[in-house]
C-alpha cells in the first residue's frame, strides 16, 4: 500500500456540533408550538422528570456500546428492581434505606455477571445480555409469584416522584432531575476525562491493539457492563417512583436506551460514544413520544416510530461514514 | 517473438501526497516469466492493482492482446483472464478444495443443481497438472491443508478459470525449501502451457531460477529492464540505487553495547523449540526467517501473548514469566505489532490518545486522562513534536495520517514507558522510502539510550542494514546467527534450511 | 503480519466442532432418560411420547431453519418473534372461520413474510445497517403496528386448517412430517444449489465471494426472505395450533432468541460460513428434550424461564469458549 499524507478534510471539522442537539431543539420548538405551557417550569420540569430514567439508562448504555457491545438486560433489570423493591420493602417505609443499596448492588452484580460471561465465557454480548434478560424476567416473576404487590412506600418513591419546592427561577425541581444531573455529570466526567473513558473507547475501537498496548481489556469491559447495570438499577428506582409495580414496567427500555445512544452518535460495535449526546438522544426520543401523545396517536405507534428512528439513525450514520471514508 | 499479451503504457498513479507510479511501461508475453522486482514501497503492488482493476490509473493505458482494456473491478479482469494470487489467499477455509476451485462458477447438472461429480472430476484434472496432485483430495476442507498446498489450490483455481496471465505476489514467502522447488515446477508447468506469468519477488535466487525477463521498479519508476537475466548484483544495484550508509543508521560501536538485557534459555511452546537468545543493552538484533518460521511466535512469547511453556527467561537479571502483554509491559518489554491497522492503532482515536494509550493503561482507572505516572499530555505533545509527526493537530483522528506518521505515534507510546527491551515487528512495512530512514534512526536512538532491541523483518536488506546481529529462525528454532555484514544469500540459505547450519 | 500468522494449519481427522451437536444431543437424551427413570416416570420413554416431545418444537424448528440461512451469511434476524405473531393474527383474521379463505390467508401470511424479509435484507445489505439493529427495529415496527390493531385473540381458524397442527398420518403428526420435509429441502438447497454454495462463500469471506463474481447483496437479501417466510410458516402453524392468532404468541415463545440459540447449538457459527440444517435440527431436539426434562421434573414455569436463559448462554459459551477471539 502506498502512504497517504494528512488528509486536509478533517480541518473543517472544528466547529462540529452533534446533530442530536439540532434535532432536540427542533422537537422542543414543535412541542412549545403545540403546547405553549411547556415553557413554564411545570411543563419542562415534568418533561425532564419523565425523561430522567431513560436518560440515565442511555448514559450507562453508551459505555457498553462504545466498548463494542450491547446491553439488552437493562429493561428486565428495571422490572426486577421495581418488583424486588416492592417485595423487600413490604410496605415498611423504613426499609427503603437498606433496600436501595441492595438494588444498586443487584445492578452492579448483574453487570458483573454480564461482563464475566462476555469476557471469560466469550459469549457475544448480544446473546449474553438477551439470556440475562430472559433470566431476570423469570426471576422477577419467580420473586413476586407472578402477581407483584401494588405499591411502594413513599420513602422509596421519593426519588422518582417528589419535588423540591421554592427554588428560585424555576420554582421547583423534581428530585429525579437532581439525580439525573448528578449521575450524568459523574458518568460524563468518567467517560471523557479519565483513563477509564479512554480505555472504553480504545477497546471498542480495536480490542487487539488495546490488549497489545497493555490495556486491561477485561477489567475495562466488565466495568462498562457494571456501569450499565448500575444505571439500570437507578432507572428502576426512579421509575418505581412514578410508575406502578408490575412485571412489565421495564419492558422495551433496553431498546429505547440503545436508540437514544445511537441518536447521540454512538457508534455500534464500538470506538465512539458520548455521554452528553446519548442523554440528548434520550431527551429527543422522549420529546418525540411527547409529540406523538399531543397528536393523539395510540401507544403502539410509539413502537413503530421508535423502530423507524433506530434504523434511520444507523443508516444515516453508515451513510455519513461512507462519505467521510472510514 | 510472440506479441505481448499484456502491455501497460505510461502508467501514472498518484495518491494524496504521494506519486506511487510515474510513467511506468511494462509488458509480458505468453509463455514467459517476467520478474517484477523492487523494494517494499517501490510500486509493485500498485502496478498489479491497476492491472487487475483494484485501482484506476490517473493516466496511461492497459492493452490486452493489442486491444485497450479498462477494468473497473477485479471481477472484470478475472473474466478477461488475469488471475492475481495474493499473499493472503482468497480461499474459504471451511469449504472443500473442489468447492473453492469452482467458487462462483459451479458446473450445473440436471434441474440446475450443482454437478458434484463433474466438479470433483474437473478438480482432479486441473490438479493433475501439479506435482502436489497426489496429496490433494478434492473433498478435503481447505482449512486442513498446509500453506504450500493451499497455494497450489489457489494457483489451480487460476488455471481452471482459464487465466492467460497469472500474477504471483511473493509466492515463496511462506514456503520451505522443498515446497519452493515444487512451486517452481508449478510455474514451469504454467509457462509450458503458454500462460504469461508476472512474478513478484525480491529474492535473487528465484529470479535466476525462473525468470525470462526482469523489470526493476524503484520509487515508482522503471529503474531497469533486462531482456536476459543478469547477474544478481546488477539487479540489486538497480533496486537499491542509493547509498546504504546514509539510509540505515550506523551500527553500534562496542562501547555502546552494555549488559545483557534479555536472555532466554531453552524456551519453547507449541510453536517454538529450544530458544536460546541474548539481547544486550544498546544493540539491535535482527530476526530473519520465512513466514511461519516462528519469529512472530517468539515475539509473542516474550511479550506474554502466547507465553513460553518451557525454559527460562531472564530480564535485567531477574527470572521472569509473563502471561499477558500487560505483565510483560510492567516487566519492561515493549512491542510494535506488525499489522499496524489490525494490532497497533486505535484508528478512531486521536494521535495523542494513540501515543498515550499504554501510559494510561498503567495509570489508575479512575484517574485523570491528562496526566499519569509515565506521561502527561504536554510531554506527549513534546515527544510527538520531537519525532516530527506530520498532523494537522494531535487531536486529529490517527487514521488520516500516513503509515510512517502512524508508526511514529506508536513509537511515542513506548518512549514514555522507557522499556528495557523493545520488539519491532516489520517496523517499516507499508511505509514510504523516505520515512523508513527516520524509523531506523529512531530505533538506533532508542538503543543508544540503553534499550535492547529485537527487530523482526521480512525485508532482508533491512535486517542486514539496520541490525547489529542477525538471528535466523527456521521451523520454530533459531537456526543460525550472523554478525553485522552478512549477505542476503547466507541468510536465505539458513532460513530455508538449505546448506549447513552456520555458527 | 498478524498474531495468528504462525499458527499451524488445523489438524485433519477428528474435528470436535463437527460432532459437537451430536455429542450434546446424546447428553441431553441421556439426562432425559436418567430423569425419567429416577423419578419413576418411565411412561415418558415410549415412542409416542418421543413423538409428542418433537411435536412441541415444530414452530421453533421451522423458525430455526430460516434462522440458519441468515446466520450462515453472517447476518441475524431478531424480528422473527414479532413476525410470527403478525402472520398468525393475519391468517386467523383473514380466515375468520371460513374454510374458503384458507388459501388467501396462507398467501397473505407468506407475502407478509416475504415483504418483511425483503425489507430486512435491503436494509442490512443495501443501507449497511447492523443486522441486529435493523431486525430489532423491524421487530418494534411489526409489534407496534400489530398492537395498534389487535390486543387479544383475533379471528378464528377453521377446522380444516387445524389439520396442519393436529392431523396425523399413521403414527406421525402432519406438522412433524412437514418440518422434516422443510429440513430436507433446506439441506438440499444448501448442498446442491449454487445459491447454497454462494451463501457459504458470502458468510465465510464476503470479499472473496465478491471477487469470484458472486452478487453478495442479492444472496443476503434472499437469505432474509427465506428466514422471514419460514417465520411466517411458523406463525401459520401456531395459528392452526391455537385455533386463533394473538399478538403475543411470538414474543411469549421467545422465538427470536431461542431460534438463534438452536442454530448455534447446532454448530452453525454466528460469524457465518459454517454449519447446516441437520445441526439446527439436532439443536431443536436438544431444546425439546431439555424442556421435557423440566416438565418431568416438575420445574415451576418461572424457574423454567430462568433456567432457559442460563442454558442458552451456556450453550453459546460451550462453542465460544474454545475460540481465542476477543468478543464484544
Amino acid at each position: 500500500m502506498t502512504d497517504r499524507t494528512d488528509a486536509p478534510r478533517d480541518k473543517r471539522r472544528l466547529p462540529q456540533i452533534n446533530p442530536v442537539w439540532f434535532l432536540l431543539a427542533a422537537l422542543i420548538v414543535a412541542i412549545i408550538f403545540m403546547n405553549p405551557g411547556f415553557v413554564e417550569p411545570t411543563g419542562y420540569m415534568n418533561f425532564l422528570k419523565r425523561a430522567a430514567p431513560l436518560a440515565i439508562l442511555a448514559a450507562g448504555q453508551v459505555y457498553v456500546i462504545t466498548s463494542g457491545g450491547f446491553d439488552l438486560s437493562v429493561g428486565s433489570l428495571i422490572t426486577l428492581v421495581v418488583v424486588g423493591s416492592s417485595m423487600l420493602t413490604n410496605n415498611d417505609p423504613t426499609a427503603t434505606y437498606w433496600v436501595i443499596p441492595v438494588m444498586l448492588g443487584i445492578g452492579l452484580g448483574v453487570g458483573l455477571v454480564n461482563g464475566l460471561v462476555v469476557c471469560v465465557l466469550r459469549v457475544p454480548s448480544l446473546i449474553a445480555t438477551l439470556g440475562m434478560m430472559i433470566t431476570l424476567n423469570g426471576l422477577a416473576f419467580l420473586w413476586s409469584g407472578g402477581a407483584p404487590r401494588g405499591y411502594l412506600p413513599d420513602t422509596f418513591r421519593f426519588f422518582g416522584r417528589e419535588l423540591i419546592r421554592d427554588v428560585p427561577l424555576v420554582r421547583f425541581i423534581p428530585v429525579s432531575v437532581i439525580v439525573l444531573i448528578v449521575v450524568v455529570g459523574l458518568l460524563a466526567w468518567l467517560m471523557h476525562r479519565t483513563n477509564l473513558g479512554r480505555h472504553v473507547h480504545a477497546i471498542g475501537d480495536n480490542p487487539i491493539a488495546a490488549r497489545l498496548a497493555g490495556v486491561a481489556v477485561n477489567r475495562v469491559r466488565i466495568t462498562a457492563f457494571m456501569i450499565s447495570g448500575l444505571s439500570g438499577a437507578l432507572a428502576g428506582i426512579l421509575l418505581g417512583g412514578f410508575a406502578g409495580v408490575s412485571t412489565d414496567v421495564g419492558t422495551g427500555y433496553e431498546l429505547q436506551a440503545i436508540t437514544a445512544a445511537v441518536l447521540g452518535g454512538a457508534q455500534l460495535l464500538g470506538g465512539r460514544g458520548s455521554v452528553p449526546a446519548a442523554v440528548g438522544g434520550a431527551l429527543a426520543l422522549t420529546a418525540i413520544f411527547t409529540l406523538l401523545n399531543f397528536l393523539g396517536l395510540p401507544q403502539p405507534v410509539r413502537q413503530v416510530v421508535q423502530g423507524l428512528i433506530l434504523i434511520a439513525a444507523v443508516a444515516l450514520a453508515m451513510h455519513r461514514r461512507k462519505q467521510t471514508g472510514t | 517473438m510472440t506479441d505481448p499479451v499484456i502491455e501497460m503504457r505510461g502508467i501514472t498513479k498518484t495518491f494524496p501526497g504521494v506519486r506511487a507510479l510515474s510513467d511506468v511501461s511494462f509488458d509480458v508475453r505468453p509463455g514467459e516469466v517476467q520478474a517484477l522486482v523492487g523494494e517494499n514501497g517501490a510500486g509493485k503492488s500498485t502496478l498489479i492493482k491497476i492491472l487487475s482493476g483494484v485501482y484506476q490509473a490517473d493516466s496511461g493505458a492497459v492493452h490486452m492482446n493489442g486491444e485497450a482494456v479498462h477494468f473497473a473491478h477485479p471481477v472484470e479482469s478475472l473474466k478477461a483472464g488475469i488471475a492475481v494470487i495474493y499473499q493472503e489467499f482468497s480461499l474459504l477455509p471451511e469449504r472443500t478444495v473442489a468447492q473453492n476451485l469452482f467458487l462462483g462458477r459451479e458446473p450445473r447438472g440436471r434441474f440446475g443443481l450443482i454437478d458434484g461429480a463433474r466438479m470433483r472430476a474437473e478438480t482432479r484434472e486441473v490438479l493433475s497438472l501439479f506435482a502436489a496432485a497426489g496429496r490433494i483430495d478434492p473433498d478435503r476442507t481447505v482449512g486442513e491443508l498446509d500453506v504450500a498446498t493451499q497455494q497450489v489450490v489457489e494457483i489451480a483455481k487460476a488455471v481452471s478459470t482459464g487465466a492467460k496471465v497469472v500474477v504471483m505476489d511473493e509466492p515463496t514467502a511462506a514456503l520451505n525449501e522443498a515446497e519452493c522447488e515444487e512451486l517452481f515446477a508449478t510455474v514451469d508447468t504454467l509457462r509450458e502451457r503458454g500462460v504469461a506469468i508476472i512474478y513478484i519477488t525480491h529474492r535473487m535466487r528465484e529470479i535466476t531460477r525462473l525468470a525470462d525477463r526482469v523489470t526493476v521498479l524503484k520509487d515508482g519508476e522503471i529503474a531497469a529492464r533486462f531482456d536476459d537475466v543478469p547477474a544478481p548484483d546488477a539487479i540489486v544495484r538497480a533496486m537499491v540505487g542509493r547509498d546504504i550508509k546514509d539510509f540505515y543508521a550506523p551500527p553500534a560501536t562496542p562501547d555502546e553495547i552494555g549488559e545483557t538485557v534479555l536472555s532466554v534459555r531453552g524456551g519453547g511452546n507449541a510453536m517454538l523449540h529450544d530458544i536460546d537468545l541474548d539481547v544486550r543493552a544498546g544493540e539491535i538484533v535482527g530476526l530473519a526467517g520465512i513466514q511461519g518460521a516462528g519469529r512472530v511466535a517468539l515475539a509473542m512469547a516474550l511479550f506474554g501473548q502466547t507465553p513460553f511453556e518451557r525454559g527460562e527467561v531472564t530480564l535485567n537479571g531477574e527470572v521472569v514469566s509473563f502471561h499477558s502483554p500487560r505483565a510483560a509491559i510492567r516487566g519492561g518489554v515493549g512491542l510494535l505489532p506488525g499489522d499496524r491497522k489490525a494490532e497497533g492503532l486505535v484508528l478512531m482515536q486521536s494521535v495523542r490518545d494513540n501515543g498515550m494509550l499504554t501510559s494510561r493503561a498503567f495509570g489508575r482507572l479512575w484517574g485523570s486522562d491528562r496526566k499519569n505516572a509515565h506521561a502527561d499530555t504536554g510531554r506527549m505533545d513534546g515527544l510527538l513534536d520531537h519525532m516530527e509527526i506530520r498532523a494537522a493537530s494531535y487531536d486529529q483522528d490517527i487514521r488520516a495520517l500516513s503509515g510512517g506518521n502512524q508508526q511514529k505515534a506508536i513509537v511515542a507510546r513506548w518512549l514514555s514507558m522507557r522499556p528495557k527491551l523493545l520488539i519491532f515487528i516489520e517496523p517499516t512495512r507499508g511505509i514510504d522510502v523516505n520515512s523508513k530512514a527516520g524509523i531506523y534512526h529512531l530505533m538506533r536512538d532508542l538503543a543508544r539510550e540503553g534499550a535492547g532491541i529485537l527487530m523482526i523483518s521480512s525485508d532482508l536488506p533491512e535486517v542486514i542494514g539496520a541490525a547489529d546481529r542477525v538471528l535466523v529462525m527456521q521451523e520454530g528454532r533459531i537456526a543460525a546467527a550472523f554478525a553485522h555484514g552478512a549477505t542476503e544469500q547466507e541468510i536465505m540459505h539458513a532460513a530455508t534450511g538449505e546448506g549447513e547450519v552456520a555458527a | 503480519m498478524s498474531i495468528a500468522e504462525d499458527t499451524p494449519p488445523r489438524k485433519a481427522g477428528f474435528r470436535f466442532e463437527r460432532w459437537a451437536p451430536l455429542i450434546l444431543l446424546g447428553g441431553a437424551f441421556a439426562i432425559y432418560v436418567v430423569v425419567a427413570v429416577a423419578t419413576g416416570q418411565t411412561q415418558y420413554l415410549t415412542f409416542e411420547n418421543l413423538i409428542a416431545i418433537l411435536s412441541r418444537s415444530i414452530a421453533l424448528g421451522i423458525t430455526a431453519i430460516g434462522q440458519t440461512f441468515v446466520i450462515l451469511v453472517a447476518s441475524i434476524d431478531l424480528s422473527v418473534a414479532s413476525l410470527i405473531s403478525a402472520t398468525a393474527v393475519l391468517a386467523s383474521v383473514v380466515m375468520d372461520g371460513s374454510p374458503a379463505m384458507i388459501v388467501p390467508a396462507v398467501l397473505a401470511a407468506l407475502v407478509l413474510g416475504g415483504v418483511v424479509g425483503l425489507t430486512n435484507g435491503v436494509v442490512v445489505s443495501g443501507l449497511k445497517v447492523n443486522p441486529l439493529i435493523a431486525t430489532l427495529g423491524m421487530s418494534l415496527i411489526i409489534q407496534g403496528a400489530l398492537s395498534a390493531f389487535v390486543s387479544n385473540f383475533a379471528g378464528e381458524v377453521p377446522v380444516e386448517f387445524q389439520i396442519f397442527a393436529y392431523g396425523e398420518v399413521g403414527p406421525f403428526p402432519v406438522a412433524l412430517l412437514f418440518l422434516t420435509a422443510m429440513a430436507v429441502i433446506g439441506w438440499a438447497v444448501l448442498k446442491y444449489t449454487k445459491f447454497g454454495s454462494d451463501m457459504y462463500a458470502v458468510g465465510g469471506n464476503d470479499e472473496a465471494a465478491r471477487f469470484a463474481g458472486i452478487k453478495t447483496g442479492r444472496i443476503v437479501v434472499l437469505s432474509h426472505v427465506i428466514c422471514s417466510v419460514c417465520a411466517a410458516i411458523a406463525g401459520l402453524y401456531l395459528a392452526s395450533r391455537l385455533r386463533s392468532g394473538a399478538p403475543w404468541i411470538g414474543s411469549d415463545g421467545v422465538y427470536d432468541l431461542e431460534s438463534i440459540a438452536v442454530v448455534v447449538i447446532g454448530g452453525t457459527v454466528l460469524a457465518g460460513g459454517r454449519g447446516g440444517i441437520w445441526g439446527t435440527m439436532a439443536g431443536m431436539l436438544i431444546f425439546s428434550l431439555i424442556d421435557s426434562v423440566f416438565n418431568i421434573a416438575g420445574v415451576d414455569s418461572f424457574a423454567k424461564q430462568v433456567l432457559r436463559g442460563i442454558i442458552i448462554v451456556a450453550a453459546v459459551a460451550f462453542y465460544a469458549i474454545r475460540s481465542k477471539r476477543i468478543v464484544a
